[in-house]
């Protein structure tokens, strides 16, 4: 009986975390849509509910009912094991994410490190995906997008390690404490930039978009998918975007802090101001997919290679040098 | 590469004034039509579904004299007729396949009694083909319920006849 109750206890704070995320990826569709329509000066999905907020769930209706078509020469088991990858490792991050002091689902000691591995697997559904279709342009798009997230990771990885020097710790709420004094936006600007153009890469967002790109590619690794499949697809990775963005505002934006300590920001909830800087980010991803032209593949190569990563390193040894010149190293 | 060039790149400048514009643009006026709620102005000599008309007392305004049959390039018209009892031709048969029908208007054009028109409704899709093939009865009831508007359109195109 009382493992019965600690189950649902459990189920029941997952459920607290997991339905308000699946719910703001619906809202996070309509608002890339609708963003990306009113730079191009035209109006988006506005007919389905109030300025077409429902327009996500109608989409998923829509999905739901359609038919699923698996390729006769595919890999039947490991076809339909990609989207379920996918979007479960895009779900299973935001176990770590604090939303408050109090309000996280696991308060692990490597957060970051989880949340680290959790998107490098991420590759794998991919890569499931593109080679089961057993087709040219899907095969294309998830070898791309392999070597991709795979580049990007390495400079994200790098980019973090400046962070975790100036905390001293992997846990994402000390992390978010840590910035009290001041937001790490300031004295690692250069890293938060390069970290937030390599999210941009590491979710397969315009400008980098090129697993799927349209006019080579059909729809890169998506290609053969259809139906519910396909929104799973779809699900995750605007899942990623959204935790990529929740990853930014933890790491640089001061996470649930309110941006001065004063009175009146003390009286909106934590939660809210995590939800705005996620926000923020997001404005900016959806307002560049509007402006960028997509990237050759050469180019994302080399930014990875031959700038960020190289880049971020020789921050690391700044920053490493700094904190140690000036006494200033964390102690835990 | 140029001092300029790698400021230029290194701050991103590019991007930011990219970025600028954009957020602009966003508040800016739609250009597009909200459409099935908001439609875009249609010249009186639009070309769109046909009708036929009839005159104010209720005849039908067609006299079957087949200038629209022998007209028609895609020969998407057929047109049968007799004459009545007061010794008038009328049709009995009017149809046009809008399937066949390019859109034209030599039939309008040719007509002396100004019966067949091409109205400003373009939104008659169907989901079937047999749906598409008019009769006369179908096109004397698109004449009565566009009458006011067909009269008009006639009479604003007139002067350039």
């Amino acid at each position: 009986m009382e493992y019965l109750i600690l189950l649902f206890s459990e189920i029941y704070k997952i459920l607290y975390v997991l339905i308000p995320v699946l719910v703001s990826v619906a809202m996070i569709v309509w608002l890339d849509r609708r963003i990306w329509a009113f730079v191009q000066k035209r109006r988006g999905p506005n007919v389905v509910g109030p300025f077409g907020l429902f327009q996500t769930l109608a989409d998923a209706l829509k999905y739901i009912f359609k038919e699923i078509i698996i390729p006769a020469s595919s890999n039947k088991i490991i076809f339909i094991l990609a989207p379920i990858v996918t979007m479960t490792l895009a779900l299973i991050a935001w176990a770590v994410i604090p939303f408050s002091e109090d309000y996280v689902l696991a308060d692990i000691n490597v957060g970051i490190l989880y949340i680290f591995a959790i998107s490098s697997l991420g590759v794998y559904g991919i890569i499931m995906g593109g080679w089961a279709s057993n087709s040219k342009y899907p095969f294309l798009g998830s070898i791309r997008s392999a070597a991709q997230m795979v580049s990007y990771e390495v400079s994200i990885g790098v980019i973090i390690i400046n962070v975790l020097l100036c905390v001293g710790s992997l846990n994402l709420s000390d992390i978010v404490l840590a910035q009290e004094k001041i937001w790490f936006v300031i004295p690692l600007f250069p890293m938060f930039v390069i970290f937030f153009i390599s999210s941009l890469a590491e979710t397969n967002r315009p400008p980098f978009d090129l697993p799927e790109a349209e006019a080579e590619l059909v729809a890169g690794y998506q290609t053969e998918y259809s139906g519910m499949m396909y929104a799973m697809f779809w699900l995750g990775e605007y899942a990623n975007i959204l935790l990529m963005c929740a990853l930014g505002s933890i790491l640089f934006l001061g996470g649930w802090l309110a941006p001065i300590d004063t009175p009146l920001f003390e009286m909106v909830p934590p939660p809210v101001w995590l939800i705005f800087k996620i926000l923020f980010l997001f404005v900016l991803f959806a307002l560049i997919k509007a402006i960028v032209p997509r990237y050759r593949y050469d180019q994302l190569m080399r930014l990875g290679w031959k700038v960020f990563l190289p880049f971020s390193l020789i921050w690391v040894v700044l920053t490493s040098g700094y904190l140690l010149y000036f006494d200033l190293l964390p102690v835990y | 590469m140029n001092i300029f060039r790698i400021f230029k790149t290194v701050f991103l400048i590019d991007f930011l004034t990219g970025l600028w514009i954009a957020i602009k643009e966003l508040f800016k006026p739609k250009k597009t039509l909200n459409y099935p709620f908001e439609k875009g102005k249609i010249s009186p000599r639009y070309r769109g579904e046909h009708a036929l008309r009839r005159y104010s007392n209720g005849e039908e305004r067609c006299i079957a004299c087949k200038l629209c049959e022998a007209v028609c390039p895609a020969q998407a018209i057929t047109i049968e007729s007799t004459a009545r009892e007061d010794g008038s031709r009328k049709t009995t048969r009017y149809d046009i396949d809008m399937l066949k029908c390019i859109y034209c208007g030599l039939c309008e054009e040719s007509c002396p009694v100004d019966a067949i028109v091409q109205g400003p409704n373009f939104e008659f899709a169907t989901h079937t083909r047999e749906e598409l093939y008019y009769n006369k009865e179908k096109l004397l009831e698109n004449g009565d319920r566009w009458e006011n508007v067909l009269a008009a359109n006639i009479k604003a195109d007139n002067p350039y006849r």
